[in-house]
């Protein structure tokens, strides 16, 4: 199922039981997969019209009297051009506002440039208050929607719109403020979120078959980041690499360098878009432009390898 | 009600206030004494004792920068103590320069960066009609905030959603922090602009009238759209010093003497 047609489902749930849930879009809730929700709840789904300024603010009026709204639109439109909004009317006026931004990175695809954020949790990260999330899966996305709406404060969900592999399943443990570990491994540590997780699990695949014994673990929510879960990673493996759908600058690898330069000093290399911009094209092309591709990681991770092993040599 | 004496008495603790600090948004500040106190004084359903009551009256001050005056009305209404408005701006302070609802009782949103509190506002009044408790938004934008992309996405929003529960009010004193509105970038015809946006439009001929700021608002009663009422306004308004400055009024110096001046003035001593 698709991941729009997984947060619609949700949403509808938590919007029969909860009726100060409020959903906010800028003319993209058929793109967004929401439209229906505006037929069951037509006082509560809200069109705003093209005006995503307007939507953060009078989202934050709507949680001032005590609702919950969630915003929607692509998520350029909802970090890059609403930052002001969300700095100020949303997390600095304490409001409790959830903003869904889809279709992030090269997933944008034939919208291109204009639509394809590669800074968005960049831009956020450096708002204080602000809850970052980015789902792997339909299964981890469903688990943490009811999360997300109990806890008070603003979330960004930067979600893909289309079909998301299945990584998880139903029987997994999912908490939004821990890492979730997909794999065990002594060699080294890969970080990874988004449509990247399945991009390294298929490379740990080649990199096992080198003989190389790599631990995964899926950093979905970017901040606050879970310290204690890098940080007892790291320490254990020695050496490692972030993969990520964003700037290196500004995104997870910036993240984890933070906690790790504090703590656990070690060696690191990314898999992630180097400070360039969107173009069109279907995904694997793009992956194939900015190095996201399996062979990509499968690189990187020998690369960070042979420095840890060099040092272990020195 | 004698509104007058009221609205010397606000203008005597915006001057202390900022008089004491040494500098603040003085013009934009006396420029809404009489549309502050008509609403506090008379319109608005709030209780200082219960500043949660369900189904208040809210008002937002999305020009921001006027919490001096706002702060001398909540201070009058009883919020706090006059002690707090010699706080402005100082360490740790409940009063900041502009409006922030997790520092001061009675502010319902904050407000600063301009144009967001109007949009701010029309979510309250959206939100309000959703839980049908009868309550009245309250907004107040300034004249050069009315440059704000923004304000006029919400205008278009409120219009739609037929948020007859919304009174706003444009401080129309014709200057901004750099000059005249009409210089910079105008807004005229303004009145037009809100009608063409959907909106029940009233102009008030003399924004420092007591009476007419009341009726005006009395008969936005009536209508089924949001209304903006347009005062035209005096930045820096029953202040010499203050009024004298123009443009430059919109955060200046207040020195000792200035201050001690005002309040002569404001005595009727000058």
């Amino acid at each position: 199922m698709e991941m729009r047609q997984i947060l619609a489902e949700e949403l509808e749930k938590l919007m029969a039981k909860n009726e100060d849930i409020v959903l906010l879009d800028a003319d993209l809730s058929r793109a967004n997969g929401l439209s229906n929700l505006k037929r069951r709840f037509p006082e509560r789904a809200i069109n705003v019209g093209i005006a995503e300024q307007n939507m953060a603010c009078v989202a934050a009026g709507m949680s001032s009297y005590g609702m919950i709204p969630f915003i929607s639109t692509f998520a350029p439109f909802a970090t890059r051009r609403i930052c002001d909004q969300i700095a100020i009317s949303c997390s600095y006026a304490r409001q409790n506002v959830k903003i869904i931004g889809t279709d992030p990175g090269i997933s944008a695809e034939f919208n291109g440039g204009t639509h394809m954020s590669f800074e968005d949790i960049g831009v956020l990260r450096s708002i204080p208050g602000i809850v970052i999330f980015e789902p792997t899966d339909g299964t981890q996305l469903r688990k943490a929607l009811p999360q997300i709406t109990d806890y008070y404060g603003v979330v960004y969900i930067r979600m893909i719109r289309k079909l998301a592999p299945d990584v998880f399943d139903d029987a997994c443990d999912f908490s939004i403020f821990k890492v979730s570990k997909l794999k065990d491994g002594q060699d080294l540590s890969i970080f990874c979120s988004g449509i990247m997780v399945s991009e390294t699990l298929n490379a740990e695949k080649e990199l096992q078959a080198c003989g190389i014994d790599a631990e995964i673990i899926n950093v979905h929510t970017i901040k606050p980041i879970d310290r204690t879960g890098i940080i007892t990673s790291a320490k254990k493996t020695g050496a490692v690499l972030t993969v990520e759908n964003h700037n290196v600058i500004g995104g997870l690898k910036s993240a984890i360098c933070e906690v790790l330069m504090e703590e656990c000093p070690v060696p690191l290399q990314s898999v992630g878009v180097e400070d360039k911009f969107g173009q069109v094209g279907k995904m694997p092309y793009l992956k194939e432009c900015y190095n996201l591709q399996t062979s990509d990681i499968v690189k990187k991770a020998l690369e960070v390898l042979s420095v840890k092993n060099g040092i272990k040599d020195a | 009600m004698d509104w007058i004496s009221k609205c010397t008495e606000i203008r005597r603790l915006i001057l202390k206030t900022i008089g004491t600090l040494g500098s603040g948004h003085i013009g934009g500040s006396l420029s809404i004494v009489e549309l502050l106190v008509v609403l506090y004084e008379k319109h608005m359903n709030i209780d200082p004792q219960n500043p949660n009551m369900p189904g208040k009256d809210r008002l937002v001050v999305s020009k921001g920068h006027s919490g001096p005056a706002v702060y001398s009305v909540l201070c009058s209404k009883g919020y706090f103590g006059e002690e707090w408005l010699l706080t402005l701006n100082q360490p740790g302070t409940n009063l900041p320069s502009h409006c922030d609802m997790n520092k001061t009782p009675g502010i319902d949103m904050t407000t600063g960066s301009l144009g967001q509190g109007f949009s701010c506002a029309m979510g309250i009044a959206k939100a309000s009609k959703l839980k049908n408790d009868g309550a009245t938004i309250y907004t107040i934008i300034g004249d050069g905030e009315s440059q704000e992309g923004q304000i006029w996405e919400a205008a278009m929003f409120a219009a739609q959603h037929k948020l007859d529960n919304v009174i706003a009010f444009t401080d129309y004193n014709k200057l901004q922090l750099d000059g005249e509105v009409s210089e910079i970038c105008d807004i005229a015809p303004l009145d037009e602009k809100w009608r063409a946006f959907g909106w029940s439009v009233l102009v008030v001929e003399d924004g420092h009238d007591c009476e007419a700021i009341d009726e005006a608002i009395t008969s936005t009663r009536f209508s089924s759209k949001p209304s903006m009422i347009i005062l035209n306004t005096i930045k820096g308004k029953g202040i010499s010093f203050a009024e004298a400055a123009g443009a430059s009024n919109h955060s200046m110096q207040v020195t000792l003497d200035m201050m001690v001046a005002g309040l002569a003035e404001l005595r009727g001593e000058a």
